[in-house]
């Protein structure tokens, strides 16, 4: 379970930081400080009265440093799992219902991801006002635009069209 | 290779290129026998981007079959200038056309009118990405002159926004072919396309040089494109390497009698007019020949679908 949604973990101090939720989905084991983008590449901000909880930099046995998100009422599908693959590879998903741990997933890295993140490229056609959705193909150390061909290996989490 | 649409060279394999030049061939011989293939076809040019050559030959290719073609003019005299889309445009007029040639000054430009239509379309230049028709007749070129096998070419100028380099590169890994590429640092291929190149041919065979000199004797090809001028933000930049990057009889001293020499025009300076006379100098056939090239893929797409003669 979850090192920070399980209170036999010894991590009790932690927890106060960031409450149990009773129905929804936390995200653990993110990547320090990717927090906002997690919520950003969920399409998350709070507008539809969603409740978030966000814990970041907090002590990991498995990473030095850690973000958690928990989503309140909202159990995240496989796709969006998937594209949190490219700014969160170590993340679990836990979904949680009437506070246990019902289902426990890692992220798996998809082929593709569409309408998630923008080029780079002022040159490609995606980003010059015609109704297309971004795509993306998922490379092993990045990923590249199904358009105009440009790969990005760094600083993906820039990229999020929010 | 789907036969209705041509975005970018590498979605072309040995065999489907070898059957559009084989077919290139056999109309090169005989124009005369496909004069009235296509009488009812329709072929729309949407270009976004000023074209000679590459414009032109797509009308004489068309005309040749015994279609016709529509033109939707200068972008200044189209929809464009009332904010129309690329996407609108070209489901307007695939109602028109059996056919599609785009140019297109944005990077996958192509790749999304396809996604748009059911027509066939034919990428015709997408800003600095792909141009396979002219690799097609660049192709066809190189096997008329040098064969396409045991090839070693030098690709050279700026091949950072060289949109016929890319798609030319990419081609050539379906063949035995040693590629040497030729620039200025700042004009090196894009990371993209070596990405490619290395994935198709782990490398081996493709090499990057700052300087033609050391490689000109092994040569079979030296295709050239112009270094362009205006990508440079120093004058004084562009001007230290310019003269590194022109030919003339002096500079071809010390290549093979057997030297190819390609351009897709057009050339500013880079290739001397004295070696127009020489037998060196592919350019202008490789010009002509891109209307039996693109008469053999205008055949073939309308062929294949439901055009007027399939044989």
């Amino acid at each position: 379970m979850s090192d920070d949604h399980d209170h036999h973990d010894g991590h009790d101090d932690h927890e106060l930081r960031v409450s149990k939720i009773r129905s929804g989905t936390v995200i653990d084991h993110v990547r320090g400080g990717q927090a906002l983008n997690v919520l950003a590449i969920l399409g998350i901000d709070g507008s539809d009265g969603e409740e978030v909880s966000v814990g970041m930099n907090v002590p990991s046995d498995r990473l030095a440093r850690k973000d958690i998100v928990k989503v309140e009422g909202r159990e995240l599908s496989q796709d969006e799992v998937d594209v949190l693959s490219l700014i969160a590879p170590d993340a679990s998903i836990n979904i949680v219902r009437e506070y246990e741990v019902v289902e426990k997933h890692r992220v798996e890295r998809p082929d593709v991801v569409e309408g998630v993140l923008s080029c780079p490229n002022a040159e490609c056609i995606t980003t010059g006002g015609e109704p297309v959705t971004s795509q993306f193909e998922v490379l092993d150390d990045g990923v590249r635009c199904s358009y105009c061909d440009t790969i990005v290996r760094e600083e993906i989490a820039s990229l999020i069209d929010t | 290779m789907r036969h209705d649409h041509l975005i970018t060279s590498k979605q072309l394999s040995r065999a489907d290129i070898e059957t559009v030049l084989d077919r290139a061939a056999e109309i090169d011989a005989d124009p005369a026998a496909v004069a009235d293939r296509h009488a009812n076809a329709v072929l729309g040019l949407l270009f976004f981007e000023p074209s000679t050559r590459t414009k032109m030959s797509f009308e004489t290719a068309m005309k040749r079959l015994g279609g016709t073609v529509i033109d939707m003019g200068s972008v200044e005299s189209s929809s464009v200038t009332k904010g129309e889309t690329l996407a609108d445009t070209v489901r307007v007029i695939e109602g028109y056309a059996d056919a599609l040639v785009l140019r297109h000054p944005r990077q996958g430009s192509a790749t999304m009118a396809n996604e748009l239509v059911d027509v066939p379309l034919l990428n015709a230049g997408d800003g600095a990405g792909h141009h396979p028709t002219q690799t097609l007749l660049d192709l066809y070129t190189i096997r008329e002159n040098a064969g396409l096998d045991d090839l070693t070419i030098g690709i050279m100028g700026d091949l950072k926004y060289g949109r016929t380099v890319h798609s030319l590169a990419h081609a050539l890994t379906n063949f035995d072919a040693h590629q040497h590429f030729i620039s200025p640092e700042s004009l090196q291929l894009p990371r993209e396309v070596v990405y490619d190149l290395h994935q198709a041919d782990d490398g081996v065979r493709v090499r990057e040089h700052d300087s033609l000199e050391e490689i000109l004797p092994s040569l079979d090809v030296l295709y050239v494109t112009r270094i362009q001028r205006e990508r440079f933000p120093d004058e004084n930049e562009y001007q230290k390497i310019a003269g590194e990057y022109q030919i003339d009889l002096e500079t071809l001293e010390d290549a093979s009698d057997e030297l190819t020499v390609m351009h897709p025009l057009p050339r500013v300076d880079e290739i001397s007019p004295e070696i127009d006379e020489t037998d060196h100098a592919a350019y202008f056939e490789q010009a002509h020949n891109g209307v039996p090239v693109r008469m053999a893929l205008l055949d073939l797409l309308l062929s294949e679908n439901g055009g007027d003669h399939d044989e």
